[in-house]
């Protein structure tokens, strides 16, 4: 097997009043399933290393983590060279049980906006009220950046953490720098 | 431009996250269907001033359908709820009656 | 003339001068004034011409009510016309130029124009151009397209980047003048999240002009205490340069931002569009003065008085040394008063009204020596591009001159109208009063939020409040109301400022001056002075018959211009109600639209421009193809490489190149744009029969089905070859275009419909690289990779198998778009690259070249395999294709099968698919129909079928085509004909629709 390659090979740019960062590869699982049995909550938790997150939120943990995405799906984050073993491992603990575990490591792009006016360039692209009274702790939000799906959430309060999906990952790249272009300070959070 | 809640993620947000699909609570009708039952399931839409129920999809967020009932005259949203049921909920219903003491729920389909 | 005084301006800075040039001559100004001022320090008043008579214009208004004063701004990439001088900062290096005269200022030969005036009233467009039919292309519409137009269009393209700014609040509080400083104070005191928006690059608005006491101190004291108080409280946003353009549904508001405006360059966007979504707004959006009507009121040097005023005590400049002051209300004086404490003369104040005693202001104007003409109007303005005199007659009268007096300016003022316009944008409604014969809003009727309750609430002036001390307290009482909606309390003792008040004399109703002018004067008295709008316009209009508001105003184009009519709305409707004999409140308004003053269309495209206008996805192998010569076309937002160009071959050249390598030797189709969808669970087989037409529970795991879904209408809505993954697992390929949508599709059938079945769908379409590997040499290239068996028996046609290929993990189909020996391949989408890199060089010795979507075509309909889009457009069933076979006769139930038991599915008439092939072995051209004889009841020709698709087969050596005829299938041999829109006649033969290899032996090798 080759080395993997993500969709902008790790690009960056520190230009601009936040640094735009493509991160990854990410190991993800989409795990759909009943969020209140048992069995799918335990081999959730198994697979991404951390409790179960409430609705709206996402829990992390080095490379690990588990962010909820709807009613009845979550998304597991970890290594990504340990995708397959926990796919796998998630498969025949819910063999029994109607759930569908899918790696979707390489369908998506991971960026990351670091400094003090990252907020900010997020609210220039999503619908998203970002005060930090109002999106702040373990926060997980799916939203659109710019035109494409997305969603992010802040392990810090100087950074936000953004999945979209692979084919985008240049749009949205350079739509986050554009939104942290130099001199667009917009000094309210 | 509306503001939606999905009842499904509890998201509150702008109508650029979501998307509209049309009159809900439709009653499919399939083969053995006449031909009237399939033309009014198909194509005969309620086009109300006021009162309306509606499929919507949170297309950008967590991507489930559910049900608004809201005004189409004045924009006033009485609620949202979930996409799985026949009808609107009782709790919805009064609203809709506390804010439009004029509407009666007409008879749904079951 | 006018100039600058030695007093220095409230907002202007001496010590700063700025160098600008306007029409190419160099001025100067000073930091702090607008362009308007600057140019008014340099005599400069005459600044364009109006759009129709091609008149003399100089500067009215001191703000975005600004009808006149509008120029071509900035160079190159950052040049814009129409841009108001009022409301342009100055800056060092500022050009400007005039517009809509030729070839100048001073001489226009337009003016010819006003001449004709006799014979240009309302409506004479709609008049004039009607007749003769001909002359509108030849004659009419070159001339009005070269004298149309105000500004210049830019030639360059725009160097400055925008955004868009999505913030959130308790309370916008739109304008930053005492009104709205003492709503955001008091909303902010409650806890509230404030929002406070002001248009101008300063705070206070205009009562700091027109002076007053608060709370003991001057209005400038209180204006910088409350910014002091506000600027301390974490939960106040306060904006300059920002104004409120929009107010919509359910609290939403947009702010337009000019960040760089007045620093062109500077880094950053240059406009910011704030997307506010705010529980409650409060609208402090002040009030505009109102021209009076009367002769010549049009003249340079005819001003509002406000405006005279703010030009006076703002930017220390005098528009004129004698300037008459004209009015019907009291606030006028403010302006005789300030002038005449500025050293200038004011030879006369007339006003329109009898008072019967001398108080306030008018006590104070006589005191300090100013004639009072109590009773008395302008007959006429004297002067062509200056005021040089007016001639006085009385208001009661038909304008009979009693005295000439010589003046080089007039202040005018006819009352004050509140800004209502963010108030109206959402539904909010007005009421006239009567006593400050204005609209003002009927806080009983506001717009309506998602809770059905109002949100927007007017202050102070804008609210119909012109005394300072009700200013405040509106404002301090619309705050707290609004605070309450909110379920916030303001803490105790919190009360609004105290302002002394001044006695005041009520203002009178004066819609024409002299209240009988004759028509004479009435052809001179401009309502609209941007589009040429008069009260003899309006007149004429209501005698035609247009007394709907809304058709006078489209009739005569009154507020039709860039400023929208906020100085000539009301006029207008005080004449037309007064030529009707009607009240004001029964002709109504017009509708007020956003935005409130016209705002950059690039600041609503935010960041969506350039390489960022719309999202283009790319596959993992698009670098590659960017480096190898692909040309692209668009599949919805992906872009395909269309063909991979070699050299100086054409694009034709190429793809034939493609076609011929793929039959014979190797094809590589990057075909990871495909959509694939995992489904899986208990009710997994019986959702896709659902789905699908075909059966798709009886698959076998391990094998591939082509399979076809249609809506529930009947009509074919995607394809794709769906593999069985496990006993509850299937894999669906979707079209390029279907990924999202047919995802969607699924997802909404379970999710509104059948709830209670377990099926779980995933859309992995991006986890993929996948390539396609066509040809006769495709298995020994993927031999040469090794790592699993691919053989006829280990792989055999229509299955599909996980395994090792030169080392990655791979899923093989065995399936084929071509007719020929296929493989398509599956591999991590961060494997891809170098997949296909591993592929290409196995290939290298096989022939293998890349191939693109052309090429792609041309194989499949040489096969006469349908591709959605071209064979069917949303009005074509699969029994239309010869598909019948993938239609399962088992199942009691498919999306589309009730419907294509409809009468008019199952007529034998339908148009279905058949081979083409022109008599001479030309190519069909794309889209032709096939004529029938005789014609419809319109007159048109029958039509017989149509072409939709059709190719030059490089492997048959001739044009192929594909269509759908009038029963076609029985009809093989008869010749048809399609006339081309080249004028030629297509003569082309009813063939099977399979061209290549009708036996599939080349795919099942």
């Amino acid at each position: 097997m080759s080395e993997p390659m993500t969709a902008l090979k790790g690009a960056s740019d520190t230009s601009g009043i936040a640094t735009v960062t493509e991160l990854g590869p990410r190991g993800m699982i989409t795990l759909r399933g009943d969020l209140t049995a048992k069995p799918v909550v335990k081999a959730a938790v198994a697979a991404g290393g951390v409790t179960l997150p409430e609705r709206g939120h996402c829990a992390t943990e080095g490379k690990g983590g588990i962010a909820w995405m709807s009613p009845d799906e979550l998304l597991i984050l970890c290594d990504y060279a340990t995708v397959s073993d926990r796919i796998a491992d998630l498969h025949s603990k819910l063999a029994k049980h109607h759930a569908l575990a899918v790696n979707v490591s390489d369908a998506r792009a991971v960026f990351q906006v670091t400094g003090p006016y990252a907020r900010e360039v997020i609210a220039k692209l999503a619908p998203v009220d970002m005060h930090p009274d109002q999106f702040n702790g373990t926060m997980f939000r799916r939203t659109r950046i710019a035109q494409v799906p997305a969603a992010f959430w802040m392990p810090d309060g100087d950074t936000v953490q953004i999945i979209c999906f692979r084919s985008v990952a240049q749009y949205v790249f350079d739509v986050l720098n554009m939104a942290a272009q130099d001199g667009s300070e917009v000094g309210v959070f | 431009m509306l503001n939606i809640h999905c009842p499904c993620c509890g998201v509150t947000a702008e109508e650029t996250e979501f998307h509209a699909h049309g009159e809900a609570h439709l009653k499919r009708f399939g083969p053995g269907s006449t031909d009237d039952q399939f033309e009014s399931y198909l194509f005969m839409r309620k086009n109300p001033k006021g009162v309306h129920f509606e499929r919507w999809r949170h297309q950008n967020g967590c991507g489930k359908w559910f049900h608004v009932a809201r005004c189409t005259m004045t924009l006033e949203v009485f609620g949202s709820y979930s996409a799985q049921t026949y009808v609107p909920p009782q709790d919805i219903i009064d609203k809709i009656q506390h804010r439009r003491p004029d509407w009666s729920a007409e008879a749904p389909a079951p | 003339m006018s100039t600058r005084l030695a007093t220095p301006g409230r907002l202007t800075d001496q010590s700063k001068p700025l160098n600008f040039s306007f029409n190419g001559k160099t001025m100067r100004g000073y930091a702090g004034d607008t362009l308007a001022s600057a140019l008014l320090a340099n005599d400069q008043m005459l600044v364009g011409r109006s759009f129709k008579y091609h008149r003399p214009r100089g500067i009215v208004a001191s703000g975005p009510e600004e009808p006149n004063a509008l120029v071509n701004l900035g160079e190159e990439g950052r040049f814009e016309p129409n841009q108001r001088v009022t409301t342009t900062e100055l800056f060092e290096g500022l050009t400007a130029a005039s517009q809509n005269h030729w070839p100048t200022l001073e001489f226009d030969v337009g003016a010819i124009n006003k001449h004709l005036s006799r014979f240009l009233p309302a409506g004479f467009y709609y008049k004039m151009f009607m007749y003769p039919r001909a002359f509108w292309k030849h004659v009419y519409e070159p001339v009005i397209r070269h004298s149309a137009g105000l500004g210049k269009a830019p030639k360059a393209r725009d160097e400055d980047t925008y955004e868009h700014f999505y913030s959130f609040c308790d309370v916008l509080v739109v304008g930053g003048g005492v009104a709205g400083l003492q709503a955001a104070l008091t909303a902010a005191r409650a806890g509230a999240r404030v929002i406070l928006f002001e248009q101008s690059d300063h705070w206070g608005g205009r009562a700091p002009v027109d002076g007053g006491i608060i709370n003991g101190g001057p209005v400038d004291q209180y204006v910088e205490e409350t910014l002091a108080a506000l600027k301390s409280m974490d939960n106040v946003e306060m904006r300059l340069r920002i104004m409120g353009a929009g107010v919509y549904d359910h609290g939403y508001a947009l702010g337009y931002e000019r960040l760089s405006d007045h620093t062109p360059g500077a880094a950053g966007p240059r406009h910011r569009l704030w997307r506010v979504r705010a529980a409650q707004i409060i609208t402090a959006t002040g009030a505009i003065e109102r021209p009076l009507s009367f002769a010549g009121n049009d003249i340079p040097g005819v001003m509002l008085a406000s405006a005279v005023r703010d030009y006076v005590v703002n930017y220390g400049v005098s528009i004129g040394d004698r300037t008459v002051v004209v009015t019907n209300n009291d606030n006028a004086y403010l302006t005789a008063i300030a002038l005449k404490h500025a050293g200038l003369d004011v030879p006369v104040i007339l006003d329109a009204r009898v008072l019967p005693e001398d108080r306030g202001l008018v006590e104070q104007a006589k005191a300090l020596g100013i004639r009072v003409m109590m009773g008395h109007a302008i007959s006429s303005v004297k002067g062509g591009k200056r005021v040089t005199g007016v001639n006085i007659c009385a208001q009661a009268g038909e304008g009979a001159v009693l005295e000439e007096i010589a003046c080089d300016a007039v202040a005018m003022s006819g009352g004050w109208s509140p800004v209502v316009h963010l108030w109206s944008h959402c539904g909010g409604k007005l009421r006239w009063d009567t006593t400050h014969a204005c609209f003002s809003p009927d806080v009983d009727n506001p717009p309506k939020g998602a809770d059905g309750m109002g949100f927007v609430t007017p202050a102070g002036a804008a609210s119909g409040m012109f005394a300072l001390d009700d200013v405040l307290h509106d404002a301090h009482a619309a705050a707290e109301g609004v605070v309450t909606c909110l379920d916030m309390k303001l803490p105790k003792g919190v009360s609004a400022p105290v302002a002394e008040r001044r006695e005041e004399s009520p203002m009178a109703a004066v819609w024409m001056m002299p209240q009988g002018a004759s028509a004479k004067l009435r052809e001179k008295s401009w309502l609209d002075y941007q589009n040429d709008v008069k009260v003899s316009d309006v007149r004429l209009a209501a005698q035609e018959g247009f007394v709907s508001v809304e058709h006078a105003k489209r009739y005569t184009t009154l507020g039709m211009a860039t400023d929208q009519g906020k100085l000539s709305n009301i006029n207008g409707l005080a004449t037309l109600a007064g030529a009707m004999d009607k009240d004001i409140p029964s002709v109504g308004t017009t509708t007020f639209r956003p935005p409130y003053h016209p705002i950059s269309l690039a600041s609503i495209a935010g960041e969506a421009k350039d390489h960022v206008f719309q999202p283009i996805r790319r596959t993992p192998l698009q670098d590659w193809h960017d480096a190898n010569g692909a040309e692209y076309e668009p599949v919805g937002h992906w872009r395909r490489p269309y063909a991979f160009k070699r050299g100086s071959e054409t694009t034709h050249d190429a793809v034939m190149r493609e076609v011929t390598n793929t039959r014979e030797k190797l094809g590589l189709l990057d075909a990871s744009t495909l959509g694939k969808l995992i489904v899986k669970g208990p009710d997994a087989g019986k959702f896709l029969d659902m789905m699908y037409t075909n059966m798709m529970s009886t698959l076998k795991p391990g094998k591939c089905r082509y399979g076809l879904m249609c809506n529930e209408n009947g009509f074919l809505i995607d394809d794709g070859v769906v593999a069985r993954i496990d006993e509850d697992t299937w894999l669906c390929h979707t079209t390029t275009g279907g990924a999202e949508t047919i995802h969607a599709h699924m997802e909404e059938w379970l999710q509104t419909e059948w709830w209670d079945w377990q099926v779980y769908v995933a859309n992995v379409t991006e986890q993929y690289a996948q390539v396609a590997v066509v040809g006769p040499n495709a298995r020994k290239a993927l031999e040469k990779l090794g790592g699993m068996d691919v053989s006829k028996e280990a792989l055999g046609f229509m299955e599909w198998v996980d395994g090792t290929l030169g080392g990655f993990n791979v899923r093989i189909y065995r399936i084929s778009f071509s007719g020929e020996l296929s493989y398509e391949i599956a591999v991590d989408a961060s494997h891809g690259r170098a997949f296909w890199d591993a592929l290409m060089a196995v290939g290298a010795d096989l022939g293998a070249m890349p191939y693109g979507t052309e090429c792609l075509h041309i194989l499949r309909a040489e096969k006469g395999f349908i591709m959605i889009g071209d064979e069917t457009d949303g009005t074509v069933i699969p029994q239309d294709l010869g598909l019948g076979w993938a239609i399962s006769k088992k199942k009691e139930d498919y999306l589309g099968k009730r419907a294509q038991e409809r009468s008019h599915m199952t007529d034998p008439n339908r148009w279905k698919l058949v081979g083409l092939e022109t008599v001479d072995g030309s190519t069909l051209p794309d889209g032709a129909y096939a004529v029938a004889e005789g014609t419809n009841e319109n007159g048109q020709r029958n039509t017989q079928g149509r072409v939709t698709s059709t190719y030059h087969s490089p492997t048959l050596g001739k044009g192929i085509a594909m269509g759908l005829i009038h029963n076609g299938p029985d009809r093989m041999g008869e010749v048809v004909t399609f006339p081309g829109t080249d004028g030629k006649d297509y003569k082309a033969k009813i063939v099977n629709p399979v061209f290549y290899d009708a036996d599939g032996e080349k795919q099942n090798v």
